[in-house]
């Protein structure tokens, strides 16, 4: 089952059977309220005045609209978006070029051993990244980039390659060779082929990874709050030490988690379609 | 011409291979290393450009599994496997059963799923600080049955210290080799189907011996001169709870996807042999999406294993209750310095995921050649 003939299309069926189907609508919409609950949790404590964030009244509307949160929340999270922005949007366009680079190449100039490399680069992208995260911290540390952005940036480059790679490697697959065989004949060589046939054929590919990955940087902690010193946090571990702390009011961490979730979000309401076809390329392969 | 382009092909490759195996591979056999060694057990030279380590074998290892002091590893251990179990089971569950309702051509189908996937957009991290309000014992969920005028929840969630289903870290080795034993024969049973009796024979007889080791509770084996108990601890069900609100959505997608693959002839004729609509999923649908649950429980199961950032936001990083083995590596490398531990930590994580990944990998990919 490849990962490109995936789709959540709509099912094209005869409307059939009406027995039953207020059941489906019921849990259909008791399922709904499980995920949108937080959402509204998240709202109305956001916008809530501190004082009146007590545990009983947790579910009440606010009395007064307190959007002073937000101001407060973005004063504090200004610098710590713009770190993320920085990282993702770097980190997510060199490793879709060089995705693309290389799903090129190993979907079109088989060379030998390319059966062996390739599953030794998807590997990886399931390991746990506590396992390169001492030599890492070390490495980083010794060529003097602990702490900064440009060190982040060059692991999420890293070890994003995998995915970028097996996406595009997909992607390209679906192109056929005639087109790249006629090319030649024209005279184009390794690079021809990239630019004039490949890479304007690329847009979807390049919207799936692009969504994907820049999704995946934003949200990431780990080297986050291992790699980086206060000035250089991106948003997760702001968010992370604010609300970690007890004695907070909630309304903050709350609107927090809002401008921490909403790039993301965003995307994913626009772009979904890509989305879930980034998710589908990332597990169902072969 | 053609021999050129090829080597520039291998030459732009060159890069990404170069990269991988430096930061992949050589820092993981780095991380190895490290962790045969002693290093961050002296403070003074823990953080020094360059330690003095000595090599100690797997002395890291055997403390892990055998030592006095970590006897929190080993309790990590035992809540990561109650957590994959249970995230696991809910995810598969949930995203099943939501995908088989939105099959049933319901109308704002595009809705339902925009809403029933939007949590996957989230950092693990947004979701644990929203979760972690959701769970105030004196408020959030534990107060919703008031807005319907039914008594509050009195649920302790994450501040419980509850630890149910006891059992002593000794019999660990019988469980595991018993799993074995019953795995062997259950092999054992499949290729005497098969005719291949060689084999099955083997594998039975194997199995057995495995069983009945088991059984006696594995003579010769012993761990700790003491016994020392492990369990279940309750307060992971407030953080099953949220992981599943993140990524059922993700399997729901996976099986939509597997549901519309499935032809509408295979159903239509299982309908005019008169399958009701109930047959016409437990024998013809479910039994297509056998892959799909294997690759979803694969990847689930590695992110379960790799859980880190929800249990920080939820429930802090220095709770020992809800500790996993990839929050104690952070822990014991970074806070503590203890470089040696964590790298030893680290590794067995390493393991536990490629012994789920590798095999994926290989049929995935084999499944791809053949082809």
């Amino acid at each position: 089952m490849s990962a490109s003939s995936l789709s959540l299309g709509r099912a094209r069926r005869p409307r059939g059977r009406r027995r039953g189907r207020w059941l489906v609508y019921l849990l259909l919409i008791l399922a709904a309220a499980f995920y949108l609950l937080p959402v509204y949790l998240v709202l109305v404590t956001a916008l809530k005045e501190p004082a009146a964030i007590t545990l009983a009244d947790t579910w009440r509307l606010p009395q007064t609209w307190n959007w002073d949160s937000f101001r407060v929340a973005w004063e504090a999270f200004a610098p710590k978006l713009r770190n993320s922005l920085v990282l993702a949007v770097s980190a997510t366009v060199l490793s879709a070029l060089m995705g693309s680079m290389n799903g090129y190449i190993l979907s079109k100039w088989r060379f030998p051993g390319a059966n062996v490399i390739f599953p030794l680069m998807l590997f990886g992208m399931f390991i746990p990244y506590q396992a390169i995260l001492i030599p890492l911290f070390q490495f980083l540390r010794d060529i003097g980039l602990y702490g900064d952005l440009t060190g982040l940036i060059v692991a999420h480059v890293v070890y994003g390659l995998p995915i970028t790679t097996l996406i595009f490697r997909n992607f390209y697959a679906e192109i056929p060779d005639e087109m790249l065989d006629a090319a030649k004949i024209d005279g184009a060589g390794f690079f021809g082929i990239y630019a004039r046939i490949l890479f304007p054929l690329s847009i979807s590919g390049f919207v799936v990874v692009v969504i994907w990955q820049f999704t995946q940087i934003w949200n990431e902690f780990l080297f986050a709050v291992t790699l980086t010193r206060q000035s250089t946090q991106p948003i997760t571990v702001a968010l992370a030490n604010l609300a970690g702390g007890e004695a907070v009011n909630w309304n903050l961490p709350m609107a927090g988690s809002i401008l921490a979730a909403l790039p993301t979000l965003l995307i994913y309401i626009v772009l979904g379609r890509y989305f879930i076809r980034g998710l589908l390329a990332g597990s169902v392969k072969g | 011409m053609r021999r050129n382009d090829r080597l520039t092909a291998f030459l732009m490759l060159l890069p990404s291979i170069v990269l991988l195996a430096i930061f992949v591979y050589g820092f993981i056999g780095r991380t190895a290393w490290v962790s045969l060694s002693n290093w961050g057990s002296d403070p003074g030279q823990a953080l020094a450009l360059n330690p003095e380590i000595a090599f100690v074998g797997f002395e890291n290892y055997r403390k892990l599994f055998t030592g006095v002091i970590d006897v929190r590893f080993r309790q990590d251990l035992v809540n990561t496997f109650f957590f994959t179990l249970f995230f696991l089971a809910g995810c598969l569950g949930l995203g099943l059963g939501l995908a088989i309702l939105l099959d049933q051509k319901v109308r704002f189908e595009g809705l339902f799923r925009t809403i029933f996937l939007f949590p996957f957009a989230l950092a693990f991290i947004v979701t644990g600080t929203v979760w972690r309000w959701m769970f105030q014992p004196q408020g959030g969920v534990n107060v919703l049955p008031e807005l319907i005028g039914l008594p509050r929840l009195q649920l302790p969630w994450l501040t419980t210290r509850r630890q149910i289903w006891q059992f002593d870290w000794n019999q660990v080795p019988a469980f595991l080799v018993g799993a074995a034993g019953v795995v062997l024969i259950w092999l054992a049973v499949q290729a005497w189907r098969s005719h291949r009796r060689a084999r099955s024979g083997v594998q039975g007889a194997l199995g057995l011996a495995a069983l009945g080791w088991a059984l006696l509770g594995t003579p010769g084996v012993t761990l700790l001169p003491y016994p020392e108990t492990h369990g279940f601890n309750v307060a992971f069900i407030g953080i099953v709870i949220a992981a599943a609100w993140q990524m059922s959505g993700y399997t729901m997608a996976l099986y939509l996807a597997g549901l519309r693959g499935v032809p509408e002839e295979l159903r239509e004729a299982a309908r005019v042999d008169g399958a009701s609509e109930v047959q016409v999923y437990r024998h013809v649908v479910l039994p297509l999406l056998g892959p799909i649950t294997l690759s979803a429980m694969i990847i689930l199961g590695h992110i379960s294993l790799k859980i880190f950032d929800l249990i920080w936001a939820m429930a802090g990083a220095d709770n020992a209750t809800t500790d996993v083995p990839a929050l104690l590596m952070y822990l014991r490398s970074f806070r503590a310095n203890r470089f040696a531990d964590g790298a030893a930590i680290a590794m067995v994580l390493l393991i536990l995921v490629a012994t789920v990944i590798v095999p994926y990998l290989r049929s995935a990919l084999k499944g791809e050649v053949r082809r």
